[in-house]
């Protein structure tokens, strides 16, 4: 189970193959990523800022993490969000679930999404050309995070 | 003997996001009245503060709390030494 919070980019490739590697076991990997977009609400965005809440963000997508191993029959599962200045077409978050068939690691993946969304103390803040803003929650988010419980 | 309330209970209190750029700070440690014991008897006195305090923390606003870094309820208690975080509703992914 990993979890990082950071600046840097990262390379979806490179942590799957170290997922797998050794583990000839694994028989589906489901992954996600979030990417900047260039337009909210209706407005251009020009690049956002991520910050978060050091130490509870860990604790918490530890967590989410943990109860995703404990509902499906996973082997492993990544969660990699990042924080700092992003502009539209940077990745955001990644999550990958790896498991012995495809079902359980869609699901547990879609879960580590929704709970992420709703849970975890990351708040964006977008440049617009009509100054800097923060980005509201959405309920449609909460609905999603819901179906799980 | 002194009344009860000139006893107190001293958190550390976050701010986060929209909350503190409407608060102008980022932490702050605050002495409360020892009959302050739970996260909504906090949020309470702090808005007594009034301008911004009240404002953003208005009953029905949505302000997420933390205590020692888990998620708390209304009803989640405090004591002394505590960190309480007030957040907005969150917006990561």
């Amino acid at each position: 189970m990993t979890v990082r919070v950071q600046t840097a980019d990262f390379d979806i490739g490179a942590e799957i193959a170290a997922m797998r590697r050794g583990n000839p076991k694994v028989g589906a990997v489901a992954s996600f990523i979030g990417v900047v977009r260039d337009l909210n609400e209706g407005d251009r965005v020009a690049e956002m800022t991520l910050e978060h809440y050091p130490g509870m963000t860990e604790k918490a997508l530890e967590k989410m993490v943990a109860e995703a191993r404990s509902r499906w029959d996973i082997y492993d599962a990544l969660v990699i969000h990042r924080v700092g200045t992003l502009k539209p077409g940077d990745q955001i978050v990644l999550v990958v679930v790896t498991g012995a068939h495809r079902s359980e690691a869609f699901d547990a993946c879609e879960f580590l999404m929704d709970y992420l969304k709703t849970r975890a103390p990351f708040w964006k803040k977008e440049q617009t050309p009509a100054g800097a803003r923060w980005v509201e929650a959405r309920e449609s988010d909460d609905a999603a995070a819901d179906r799980w419980s | 003997m002194k009344p009860d309330d000139s006893r107190i209970t001293t958190v550390e209190v976050l701010y986060f996001a929209r909350l503190r750029e409407a608060f102008g700070c980022d932490s702050e440690q605050v002495a409360v009245p020892e009959s302050v014991k739970d996260v909504a008897g906090l949020t309470a006195w702090l808005r007594q503060r009034g301008a911004a305090w009240a404002h953003e923390l208005a009953p029905g606003k949505p302000v997420l709390i933390a205590v020692n870094q888990d998620m708390a309820g209304a009803d989640t208690p405090i004591k002394s030494g505590d960190t309480v975080a007030l957040m907005p509703p969150v917006t990561g992914g």
